[in-house]
């Protein structure tokens, strides 16, 4: 094979005339150029964010995510009181110096307990929407890939559970196997597998057709090497999306269900809990339900704008 | 001497784009006169579709812009009427024949509909008389009258495109762009669309702007041809003197790239090397860096147009007497 | 042994929705070793079908595939895997047959990591290779598919399924989407790479001319079915099917003042393959047809050595 490959070599150097100016090999270098080994996908990805950041909006809702992010990580720090220290006597006070966004009423930090809640809403956020893109990708990605029967079968139980609306089957979830956090989050997953499941399906039906699937075919790559090396990088783009998208979604849920009682247990801050619980003062203390809606608002609309800005430099189309 | 139905002169149209400022038609003069049907050939990114929709203001903006030029058809600059006055012209006095003729069709309405209402709104017929004049239309590109009442999906490819004919053509107009006609088709279907064309042209006597890729469809259906290359036009001629006696290193070489059908050639002489990248276009000629004959000068110079024998016009330093030109 | 491929009534039925449909219907043609064969038709025909049959990307629904004397149609899985080691295909659309989130080498070197094939080292050594040898400068290596025009993509393809060392490669309208200049550069290259390996070329195209020009025989298809097989000098100076004929006569000849030629123009347009036509299936369109067109499909005959038609006329 060697000797064989040598020959198309210096036999292509008798017809110099053949290849275009431009084209023409350099000189074989006999010590491979060092950009060789580095072999990254910097093209595409550095492409969508440049194109991102362009995108003011997206590059806000990044920032905020980040902080959000940021916040929830270094919460020990930045928490001025414990989460869970109460102060009988200054129960429902208004925001002022001590407390910058006052106490609820148990008399705890409220911006202590928003800090370490958007641990919990977090968490809950991302694992949750971990969860449904692996199940449902997995859904997916078979229904898509196999079509037929199994297709069938596996997209009827995705329009069974998508008829039920997910915050119904998460309260049914959890009211079955009770709260707490993890609960919530398998809750939260599990009803939105049908979304993924058919985003994953209809991009690798139409991934699925296109000509590079079939040259992988014709050098003998197995399903496996298809699916994992060919389809699946090329369908991330809309499962990024819906993603983003869908950690607000799993926030504004786990939110809910805390909030009729459902969902992550006191002493535990989360936003949807401190919200129902701040919800029969809001006459007297305005403070204690309405900070929580803020940090849910402002969360929801940050990661919205950040999924919007994402599906615009995803989308080659809208490339000029 | 014949009428100038259209005459371009130092059109300049570009792209801002992400990538950079693509000028895609650059110091651009073309003419065509009543009753003739010019080609204008070209590869890929040659600027013929961008040129065309300059003439009907239909450059998307952004990222287009037409930032220069004249396009004067008969006595008026088209690029200095207001849009209002172009949307009168637009359809009626010129009209313009598509590639896929399904973008250019509602799908969620008849085609004889269509045609009915591209006719009230520019002849000021009346619905019986549009009517009548739809029939009439779709019967002359052959297409029995019991079908007006289809929708565009319900005719194959080329039957879309005798559509797209007829349509173009009910307003009888003036000039008729066909942007690439038969290039979607295949090649029995070609013909019979291409001897359509050239039937209803004598019969109407429109002057018609032909843009397409292949010399074959020029031959058969032009009496002149300009050749484009990245944005500019290289050479003119009318299809006898430009068939038997091309000028242009570009035009030979595109005649050097075609496969014959009737003569035994074992190898093509392609054209070297790559379309010039739009935002990057090389300096003096364009054509310079593929272009066999290129001396020193070519790569500095903007070659200027040379008037050869009736009406052939050649934009190349060889005829400038710049460059040894070929030998023969 | 002659022919390095033997395909013997080959079929190919799809099962659509508004009936069967015979892409390929009952075909038998041989491919020589070292020659180029063109199979020329219009869409529909049935000539991709058949290119991707031949290599099994799709499975025949009948018939007999012979490739270097084997019964590849009795191959398992496993054993086919191996077998495309010796076949492979150049597609048409240089911009959708490359997998757009991998760099050309990745793409290059795709084959080797199927077969395991080469430690690093090597294989980077053999991509950069494949690259001279299709004519792309190495400095692309990293580059990915949409930095490069048509032309280069459409080499990256041609490396691709060399890669392997094949002795047959199916090039399924390999110039058609590209321009008429970059189009020439790729058909030289298909051709010197022809000389240089040794290959064996099946080439399907719409365009005449370029099947002509670069086949050493060529088989024209219409609805799923072979109507005339012969050289390409015979094709064009003695088309014997009426729809040869019609078909060369359609062509726009790029010259101007030559002599004018007999031009035939096709009534209508070609039927659907689902439901062909009885008898012939050119008869809907045939300014020949006779009664017994319509009944009995014509066999196929040789007319004069190396020369098949299926027509009633001869």
């Amino acid at each position: 094979m060697r000797t064989e490959t040598d020959d198309i070599i210096q036999s292509s150097d008798e017809h110099p005339g053949e290849l275009p100016e431009s084209l023409a090999p350099d000189e074989h270098p006999t010590v491979l150029p060092p950009e060789f080994a580095v072999n990254k996908r910097r093209g595409q990805w550095a492409e969508v964010w440049r194109r991102l950041r362009k995108n003011r909006t997206a590059m806000f809702g990044l920032a905020v995510v980040l902080l959000i992010v940021f916040t929830a990580i270094f919460a020990d720090v930045i928490a001025p009181y414990s989460y869970r220290t109460q102060n009988l006597d200054r129960i429902a006070e208004a925001p002022g110096r001590d407390h910058l966004l006052g106490t609820d009423d148990l008399g705890r930090d409220i911006l202590s307990r928003i800090i370490f809640g958007a641990r919990v809403s977090l968490q809950v956020g991302f694992i949750a929407v971990s969860i449904s893109i692996v199940l449902g990708g997995t859904l997916g990605a078979i229904a898509g890939y196999y079509g037929g029967r199994i297709d069938n079968v596996i997209m009827r139980i995705m329009d069974v559970l998508l008829a039920i609306p997910s915050i119904l089957l998460a309260i049914a979830i959890v009211s079955a196997f009770g709260g707490g956090i993890v609960n919530v989050m398998i809750a939260v997953g599990i009803s939105y597998i049908p979304v993924y499941a058919r985003i994953v399906k209809a991009s690798f039906i139409s991934i699925k057709e296109q000509e590079f699937i079939e040259a992988a075919r014709a050098v003998g790559a197995r399903d496996g090497r298809i699916i994992v090396r060919h389809i699946l990088p090329n369908s991330l783009a809309p499962i990024i999306v819906q993603g983003t998208l869908g950690v607000a979604t799993a926030i504004l849920s786990a939110a809910g269900l805390s909030f009729i009682g459902l969902g992550i247990q006191p002493p535990t801050p989360e936003w949807g809990a401190m919200l129902s619980s701040g919800r029969h003062l809001i006459r007297s203390a305005w403070h204690v339900a309405t900070f929580p809606g803020l940090a849910i608002m402002l969360t929801i609309f940050a990661l919205n704008l950040l999924g919007d800005g994402l599906r615009d430099a995803l989308d080659p189309r809208l490339k000029q | 001497m014949a009428e100038r139905l259209l005459e371009i002169e130092n059109l300049r149209v570009e792209y801002h784009t992400d990538d950079g400022v693509v000028t895609a038609v650059d110091n651009l003069k073309l003419h065509l006169n009543k009753g003739q049907t010019l080609g204008l050939v070209g590869e890929t990114g040659a600027g013929k579709t961008t040129t065309a929709l300059s003439i009907m203001r239909l450059v998307p903006a952004p990222p287009g812009r037409i930032v220069s030029g004249t396009v004067r058809f008969r006595d008026e600059d088209l690029l200095k009427k207001r849009i209002d006055d172009i949307k009168k012209i637009r359809g009626n006095k010129i009209s313009m024949i598509f590639q896929d003729p399904m973008t250019s069709l509602n799908p969620v309405l008849t085609i004889g509909f269509q045609i009915e209402e591209a006719v009230m709104l520019h002849q000021g017929l009346d619905r019986k008389a549009a009517r009548r004049r739809a029939a009439e239309m779709l019967r002359l590109v052959g297409i029995p009258a019991e079908r007006e009442g289809d929708y565009p999906h319900e005719f194959s490819g080329g039957m879309r495109q005798r559509v797209g004919i007829a349509m173009a053509l009910s307003c009888n107009p003036e000039l008729l762009i066909a942007d690439e006609p038969t290039t979607a088709l295949d090649v029995t279907i070609q013909a019979q669309v291409l001897e359509l064309m050239k039937r209803l042209r004598e019969q109407f006597s429109t002057s018609m702007l032909l843009i397409t890729h292949d010399l074959g469809v020029v031959a058969e259906v032009c009496d002149h041809v300009a050749i484009m290359y990245a944005g500019t036009i290289v050479e003119y001629a009318d299809v006898t003197t430009l068939f038997t006696n091309p000028r242009h290193p570009y035009t030979r070489g595109l005649f050097g790239s075609i496969p014959s059908l009737d003569e035994e050639v074992t190898r093509l002489k392609p054209i070297t090397g790559l379309m010039p990248d739009p935002t990057a276009l090389p300096s003096g000629c364009r054509f310079h860096p593929r272009c066999p004959m290129a001396g020193e000068i070519c790569s500095s110079r903007i070659p200027q147009v040379t008037e050869l024998d009736n009406d052939h016009s050649v934009h190349c330093m060889i005829y400038e007497g710049l460059v040894p030109g070929y030998e023969e | 042994m002659q022919n390095l491929l033997e395909v013997r009534n080959l079929r190919k039925d799809f099962h659509t929705k508004k009936g069967l449909l015979q892409a390929v219907n009952d075909i038998t043609f041989d491919v020589r070793r070292g020659e180029t064969l063109g199979i020329v038709g219009e869409s529909g025909c049935g000539k991709s079908t058949t290119g991707r049959a031949v290599l099994r990307l799709v499975e025949p629904t009948s018939g007999e595939i012979r490739f270097d004397g084997q019964d590849i149609l009795a191959y398992s899985a496993r054993k086919m895997r191996e077998a495309r080691k010796d076949m492979q295909i150049i597609f048409q659309d240089p911009f959708a047959s490359l997998n757009p989130r991998l760099s050309i080498s990745q793409i290059i070197a795709e084959p080797f990591d199927v077969y395991r094939m080469y430690g690093p080292g090597e294989r980077a050594q053999r991509v950069l290779e494949l690259m001279r040898t299709v004519g792309l400068s190495n400095k692309l290596v990293n580059a990915f598919p949409h930095e490069l025009d048509g032309g280069r993509r459409q080499r990256v393809g041609v490396a691709r399924a060399l890669a392997l060392n094949p002795k047959f490669i199916v090039c399924d309208e390999p110039v058609s989407a590209l321009d008429v200049s970059i189009q020439a550069q790729i058909l030289n290259l298909i051709q010197d790479l022809q000389q240089k390996l040794d290959l064996t070329y099946m080439f399907i195209s719409h365009d005449l001319s370029v099947v002509k020009h670069i086949s050493n025989r060529v088989a024209v298809m219409y609805l799923g079915k072979i109507v005339e097989l012969t050289t390409s000098r015979k094709i064009f100076t003695n088309p014997l099917h009426p729809y040869t004929q019609a078909l060369l006569s359609a062509i726009p000849l790029p010259k101007v003042g030559a002599e004018k030629r007999r031009r035939i123009i096709l009534e209508g347009d070609v039927p659907s393959p689902i439901n062909p036509p009885t008898g012939c299936i050119f008869c809907g369109r045939c300014p020949f047809v006779m009664v017994k067109c319509r009944e009995t499909p014509p066999p196929i005959v040789e007319a004069e050595p190396d020369h098949f038609v299926s027509c009633y006329l001869l």
